[in-house]
């Protein structure tokens, strides 16, 4: 018990069945408090019927889960009130303005209508909002609005916040600016989860994560870790003329860790990039194009659940 | 700020209080726009009551007279045949269409049902307050309508009061399987059929305008079947003061089935498509 007080989610073999199709295929993984948790896949993955099963909204087919130490299946009121949802929708009301959506939202967590307005405030300035309290949702930029949708999703104070693809559509500034408010609720506390596509979101934010493909975990780690195991400390990208292909190959499959064939270049993966480069140039090889980066979470995720594009 | 963020979520009140907190939800949000649904609810039943009750109803009256020596149908004046019967259409009106576009706006638009997916409200509060918002819109319209009615002088019992309660179940018998049916629906395609071939063929046939005694037999048994024409017997029978005929519970019992049915299969079917 003392084990699981410390654990807000937990599943075994959790399961998602629609019909014949298999959603979830039997998964495994539990969430401490306080973590920041991400859960990455390609499109059909599995993803958000898992956070749907989660977030106490969708009843699941086969396996075990708890969430907050209660099981979904009896608590879901109880377990609900001390969850905030940030949806991959804009769910607002577009007809109501900004605080009405606060205060609208608090009520359904039966909090007085005192206190939902004094929280309401403090996260209108917690979303940098205060000035649009009186604003139609429908004036308000997309940024703003995921602000709102994510400081809806704090009006209950809840201790578990899932957030379904947050920044999807925002541009670079939004996107830090959220990603600033999303580190401040880890800091205090809160336990998060989080999916997403964007994988430099992911390493930035999540302590810990799983790669999801197929309804099935592919892996699970901390970001650097999982890097270090299925991508490298560094990548060299090189862009060649055909001719100069097999000669280059030769060299990198001798020196590099891995080498990756794509129609337009050649990821080599290794500790070394620039050493990698140099091989290649000393056997005579011009490449037309040169990159040296860093091994990143989206090489893993890319080795993972494969290229081939998923619609 | 920081602590306003981690403190302990708050404690789960009463599961009963959850049903009432989805119907609040609906007329506080009503509350902020209840202007662009003014002219469906209110002037619109009174433009009726205007036009077909005194302005059409003055001819038929006269016609009456020249014919069978009386201007009334049934002892009544046109004007006070008409009116339960307006009253009765515009509950359906109503029902149907708040039944309709806002629940499909509330799956796919707005997201309403979402938001309450993710809070404590369970589907049965969800289906309970929407519904129950329908039966807010039928007591406010039915109200107004009935208090413009009795200054016109249309109404001859003080038992028109009744018609309020009735028409609070007319809505609901017609909300709770319409709502019941449209959360199946992925676009909103159906709802102007149901308009077409639901709505507006009732609306003329259900002895709102006429005693259905002037329709061909087979119009006849059909129209007595209809929903709607238990509706405008009931509240026909409220506004002329025989409410107590032994008849009228049979006309009841049709349209309390039709509401209690009608939300036994919405929570199923809310069930199906929000909760998969």
């Amino acid at each position: 018990m003392s084990l699981l007080s410390d654990t807000v989610v937990h599943a075994r073999q959790l399961t998602k069945r629609f019909g014949d199709f298999t959603a979830v295929g039997g998964i495994d993984f539990s969430i401490s408090r306080g973590e920041f948790f991400g859960f990455l896949g390609p499109n059909g993955a599995g993803k958000t019927s898992t956070m749907r099963m989660v977030a106490c909204m969708s009843p699941r087919s086969d396996g075990e889960l708890l969430v907050r130490g209660m099981d979904p299946a009896h608590h879901g009121p109880e377990i609900r009130s001390g969850i905030g949802l940030v949806p991959q929708e804009d769910a607002l009301d577009t007809e109501l303005t900004v605080l009405d959506n606060l205060l609208l939202y608090g009520r359904y967590f039966g909090l007085p209508r005192k206190v939902v307005r004094e929280r309401a405030h403090a996260l209108l300035a917690f979303a940098q909002l205060e000035d649009r309290a009186g604003a139609k949702v429908d004036a308000l930029s997309g940024g703003m609005r995921r602000r709102l949708v994510i400081a809806r999703a704090l009006i209950s104070r809840p201790e578990l916040v899932i957030l379904d693809e947050p920044t999807t559509g925002l541009d670079p500034q939004a996107r830090h600016l959220v990603w600033e408010r999303l580190y401040q609720l880890k800091q205090q506390g809160v336990t998060l989860i989080l999916t997403t596509h964007y994988m430099d979101e992911a390493e930035q934010l999540c302590d810990r994560l799983v790669v999801m493909d197929r309804g099935q975990i592919a892996a699970e780690g901390a970001p650097r870790a999982l890097i270090a195991k299925y991508s490298s400390r560094e990548v060299l990208e090189l862009r060649l003329e055909a001719a100069d292909r097999p000669r280059a190959l030769g060299v990198l499959r001798e020196h590099a860790e891995r080498v990756e064939e794509l129609t337009d270049r050649l990821c080599c993966y290794g500790d070394d990039g620039d050493r990698l480069l140099e091989l290649v140039q000393h056997a005579g090889v011009r490449p037309q194009g040169v990159l040296v980066r860093r091994g990143s979470l989206e090489d893993v995720f890319l080795r993972l659940t494969g290229r081939s594009l998923v619609d | 700020m920081a602590d306003a963020l981690a403190a302990p979520s708050a404690p789960l009140a009463r599961p009963r209080a959850l049903s009432w907190r989805a119907l609040r939800f609906w007329c506080f949000r009503w509350s902020r726009t209840w202007r662009s649904t003014l002219a469906g609810n209110v002037v619109y039943p009174l433009v009726y009551l205007a036009a077909i009750g005194i302005g059409l109803g003055h001819l038929v009256n006269h016609h009456l007279a020249a014919d069978h020596g009386a201007g009334t149908i049934g002892g009544v004046s046109y004007l006070a045949f008409v009116t339960p019967g307006i009253l009765a259409a515009s509950m359906m009106q109503i029902a149907v269409h708040e039944a309709t576009y806002p629940v499909m706006g509330a799956i796919r638009w707005d997201y309403a049902y979402l938001g309450q997916l993710a809070s404590p409200l369970r589907i049965g509060d969800i289906v309970f307050g929407h519904l129950g918002f329908i039966g807010v819109r039928a007591l406010f319209a039915s109200s107004f309508f009935l208090a413009v009615a009795a200054a016109f002088g249309a109404l001859s019992s003080p038992e028109a009061i009744v018609g309020v309660p009735i028409a609070i179940v007319v809505a609901l018998a017609f909300g709770a399987p319409v709502a019941a049916f449209a959360v199946t629906r992925d676009n909103d395609s159906a709802f102007s059929s149901i308009q077409r071939l639901g709505v507006v063929p009732l609306f003329l046939f259900s002895g709102c305008f006429f005693p259905i005694g002037e329709l061909p037999e087979v119009l006849r048994v059909l129209a007595v079947c209809t929903p709607l024409y238990q509706g405008v017997v009931l509240e026909r029978a409220c506004s002329l003061g025989t409410l107590g005929a032994p008849e009228n519970l049979a006309h009841g019992a049709y349209l309390l089935v039709m509401a209690t049915g009608g939300f036994l299969v919405a929570r199923r079917t809310y069930q199906h498509r929000l909760a998969r």
